[in-house]
């Protein structure tokens, strides 16, 4: 009995002490990849000024010119289309869903929108070269595309259909589960009693959903909302197969892009012998981790925030 | 005035069902555009044949190589996974309980869940460079458990978390080290909840291509070592789209159906399972 | 007092999915004057009681059969629009739940809805409302900030003042001091004796004494029936059925 007690605490010190070290270590990831991209990307930090890399417009790897403008422009332009078409069609959906859908559709719709958050972003490529880029392109070609010629944002120079607008549509449609599924959950668990107490004061549902649910759910919302754009902001695949990959900053809807990540993807591994080039890969790497980490952490403090103060 | 309430709700009651609508549509838009292109090209020979003669050029032969390499990929890179965020999710729940400690561990889980795949790729093949590792079945191996590593961990988190904390308590009552809490307890309340964490990551694993494109690379032929280049489904629908030949373009679009229905059996499952867990708590 | 009945409730049923919460229950509540709607827990205080403001219909699986005739005319007919009933009967909550706005702000929410608060006159109303529910003296330095940073009982002031703005000529009671500390009880019972004058009260409560001291009319719920309704002192001094005067029995002894 002594001896199978003193056993039993050893395997429970044993236990606590390895799973200890592997957490550790696990959070350790998180700091290495870090690092690792830093130190491999500081040949480049340290021989360029940031404002430099951060703003020239000239990518010339050979002539050893490395300018993440039109990248981080690339990048910028294809999640904010996203954004613009997503947020509002996500939030009315969220809104939908946790207000006004009767039960059954509920049961239905739910489930679908979950599980299609799991579809792989090469599903989405390649959804985008069969079906968007080709509606783009008609739009370019087609009258009403002509007219919008004329509008700032909207010159058609690249008669392609692989531009930004492509982009965006694949990506807002690939961030839709996403926002979706976060949104209507943080609505759906404004309290019961709030929403009485306006009904209560004769306000409509609509009201009592405007003045004081969306107000009370702002937060998460918003955290919804930024998990999505950082998903859509880091997302390779996908955006790289319907944008183009022209290295410009792009000037117009219809224009053709080159992303950050599409950067990476085409050129990692490949050019190993020019100096500097890997280093400035790399530091791209960085730049879209900095960015991703703080939109969503900044979210998960959000929703930790409400999950502990209710 | 009322007239004008009403008119506004009218609106935006309209606005949601659009919005529903386009969601819906655009997914089902989706599966439809892939049972339309994938099924046309799905054939035995496509599922049990290698690519004949280059996969991007030839235009025999099948997709098997993808389709095992990535079953490979995804099934090492799961297990990897699995064996780190066990430990990790049991540290949680009976370790480290409420300290400050659990709290970085979890901080550290939810910045490795929103790094972007490409970004683990690039550091996955930094370190295979220095290790000398060139691009194989081990190094996406490797790349894939990373990103898996934060699915799984948060997902037992959560089913750990469901376990009414009486129950821990009552087997500490009886004089149970946190060791047998957590194996006799734990692991047997939570079982559901945590092989919906595994078939999740799995699936989120098995159709990435971002983290696979330079760490696993791809071949023509079946995966026969850890340490060689081995194919998966995600990057045959990438590389073989491309292609000016319509006939491998065929296998692209074989290729992402099979993966589509992949995961969305895996989704569907692990989802069916959660709720049984939640039936089970609740009751 | 009370010569045609401000609410009545016909054949009143209410099924929550298969289960009967409310068993063909009809009684008619006195214009002006306190109505304390007693019973045990679970016969249906709650239930009917969100009946008459039509927020029964909006939890779920409910099915409802009868009707509620407010001034004469059935709140359930199809033309009714909800939002004018439940603007003339007001809800004062059991808990509080302060809109996610600020004091000021809670007190206007229903006369902006409404289109009933000029610009010009919003400060007087807000005044003229908190004082009205005894809040005034403590919120007037702080309008603007939260109103969740009050107190539970000030919460519970804030809730009657925002419910008093959109000028109600009923105001339904769900036990409202139950959350409430003997003071801030004390002070909530204060106010709608004060606001009888004006108004049809209807107070569900659990606390008997409570019942004595502030009604003028009782009425007794028992697993879901109408048991006894009339005026306070007979249904208290001289009930005349077995199951009341036990009921009260179970609180005196
Ligand atoms: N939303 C609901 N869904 C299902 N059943 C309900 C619901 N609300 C109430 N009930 C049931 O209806 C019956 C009456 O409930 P009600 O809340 O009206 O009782 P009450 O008299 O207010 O009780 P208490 O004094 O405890 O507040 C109860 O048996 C209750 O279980
Ligand atoms: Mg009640």
């Amino acid at each position: 009995m002594e001896r199978r007690l003193a056993f039993r605490r050893l395997t429970d010190r044993l236990a606590g002490c390895s799973t200890t070290a592997l957490s550790a270590a696990t959070s350790l990831l998180a700091v290495a990849i870090g690092l690792v991209l830093l130190a491999r990307a500081w040949p480049i930090l340290t021989t360029r000024p940031l404002g430099e890399l951060l703003l020239s417009t000239t990518w010339k790897p050979l002539q050893n010119a490395f300018g993440y403008y039109p990248f981080i422009m690339g990048t910028l332009c294809v999640t904010g289309v996203a954004m613009v078409i997503a947020v509002p069609i996500c939030l009315l959906t969220a809104v939908y869903l946790a207000e006004y859908a009767p039960r059954r559709v509920y049961a239905v719709v739910k489930p679908l929108i979950d599980v299609s958050a799991g579809i792989p972003s090469v599903i989405f490529g390649i959804w985008g070269v069969i079906m968007v880029v080709p509606f783009v392109q008609r739009i370019a070609s087609s009258e009403i595309g002509r007219s919008l010629s004329r509008l700032p944002f909207f010159q058609i120079d690249n008669p392609t259909g692989y531009s930004v607008l492509a982009g965006g549509i694949v990506l807002a449609i690939m961030v839709f589960p996403v926002i979706i599924s976060v949104a209507e959950e943080v609505i759906r668990a404004v309290p019961v009693g709030l929403r009485e107490a306006s009904w209560a004061l004769g306000a409509s549902r609509w009201e009592t959903i405007k003045y004081v649910v969306l107000r009370h759910a702002a937060p998460g919302v918003l955290a919804a909302v930024i998990l999505g754009f950082s998903r859509a902001f880091g997302e390779t695949m996908a955006v790289m197969m319907v944008v183009g990959n022209v290295p410009q900053v792009p000037r117009s809807l219809f224009d053709a892009a080159y992303p950050l990540t599409a950067l990476i993807a085409n050129s990692y591994g490949e050019m190993m012998s020019i100096p500097l080039y890997d280093a400035a890969l790399l530091g791209a790497a960085l730049l879209l981790l900095v960015v991703v980490l703080l939109f969503n952490l900044s979210a998960r403090l959000v929703l930790m925030r409400i999950a502990r103060y209710g | 005035m009322k007239r004008l309430r009403r008119l506004e709700e009218y609106l935006f009651r309209f606005l949601m069902g659009l919005s529903l609508v386009i969601v819906l549509g655009s997914l089902m838009l989706i599966l439809g555009t892939m049972l339309w292109r994938g099924l046309p090209s799905l054939s035995l020979a496509m599922l049990t044949q290698v690519p004949k003669g280059g996969y991007y050029l030839g235009e025999e032969g099948g997709i098997l190589n993808a389709i095992v390499g990535s079953l490979c990929l995804a099934g090492g890179a799961t297990l990897l996974a699995l064996l780190l965020s066990l430990p990790v999710a049991i540290y949680l729940h009976t370790y480290a309980g409420c300290s400050r400690a659990a709290h970085l561990v979890r901080l550290a889980m939810d910045v490795l869940w929103g790094i972007p795949s490409i970004v683990y790729g690039a550091f996955a093949f930094t370190i295979m460079l220095w290790i000398g590792l060139r691009a194989s079945l081990l190094g996406g191996i490797i790349a894939l458990a990373c990103l898996e590593l934060p699915i799984i961990v948060r997902g037992m988190d959560e089913a750990f978390r469901l376990i009414p904390s009486a129950l821990s308590e009552a087997s500490y009552a009886l004089g149970a080290t946190r060791f047998e809490t957590a194996t006799r307890i734990l692991l047997r309340q939570a079982t559901a909840g945590l092989l919906t964490a595994v078939l999740l990551a799995f699936g989120r694993g098995i159709g990435d291509a971002a983290s696979v494109l330079f760490t696993a690379g791809y071949t023509d032929r079946l995966p026969d070592s850890l340490l060689r280049p081995v194919a998966s489904l995600p990057l045959a629908v990438f590389f073989q789209l491309g292609t000016p030949f319509p006939a491998v373009q065929q296998r692209a679009y074989a290729a992402g159906l099979v993966l589509t229905v992949i995961v969305l059996t895996l989704s569907v499952v692990a989802r069916w399972l959660s709720r049984r867990l939640m039936h089970h708590v609740v009751r | 007092m009370g010569d045609r009945p401000h609410i009545e409730v016909q054949g009143l049923s209410v099924w929550y999915g298969g289960q009967q919460a409310l068993k063909d229950v009809s009684v008619a509540f006195p214009a002006h004057g306190i109505t304390a709607v007693i019973g045990p827990s679970g016969c249906g205080k709650t239930t009917l009681l969100r009946s008459m403001n039509r927020l029964l219909e909006t939890s779920g699986e409910v099915r409802i059969s009868g009707r509620v005739l407010l001034d004469g005319t059935d709140i359930y007919a199809p033309k009714v629009d909800v939002t004018e009933i439940r603007t003339r009967i007001g809800l004062l909550a059991s808990k509080p739940f302060p809109l996610p706005m600020s004091i000021y702000d809670n007190v206007l929410y229903g006369p902006r809805i409404h289109g009933l608060c000029r610009r010009d006159n919003a400060d007087a109303t807000v005044e003229r409302y908190l004082r009205a529910a005894d809040l005034w003296e403590e919120v007037r330095d702080r309008l603007q900030s939260p109103a969740h940073a009050l107190s539970t009982g000030q919460q519970q002031r804030l809730c009657l003042a925002r419910a008093l703005a959109v000028e109600p000529e009923v105001l339904l009671c769900d036990e409202p001091t139950a959350a409430l500390d003997p003071i801030s009880a004390q002070r909530i019972e204060d106010l709608l004796r004060g606001l009888k004058r004006h108004m049809t009260i209807i107070l569900v409560t659990h606390i008997l004494r409570q019942a004595r001291r502030l009604a003028d009319f009782v009425v007794f719920l028992w697993l879901g029936e109408l048991v006894e309704a009339g005026p306070a002192e007979q249904v208290f001094n001289n009930p005349c059925n077995e199951r009341t005067r036990a009921y009260l029995m179970g609180d005196i002894g």
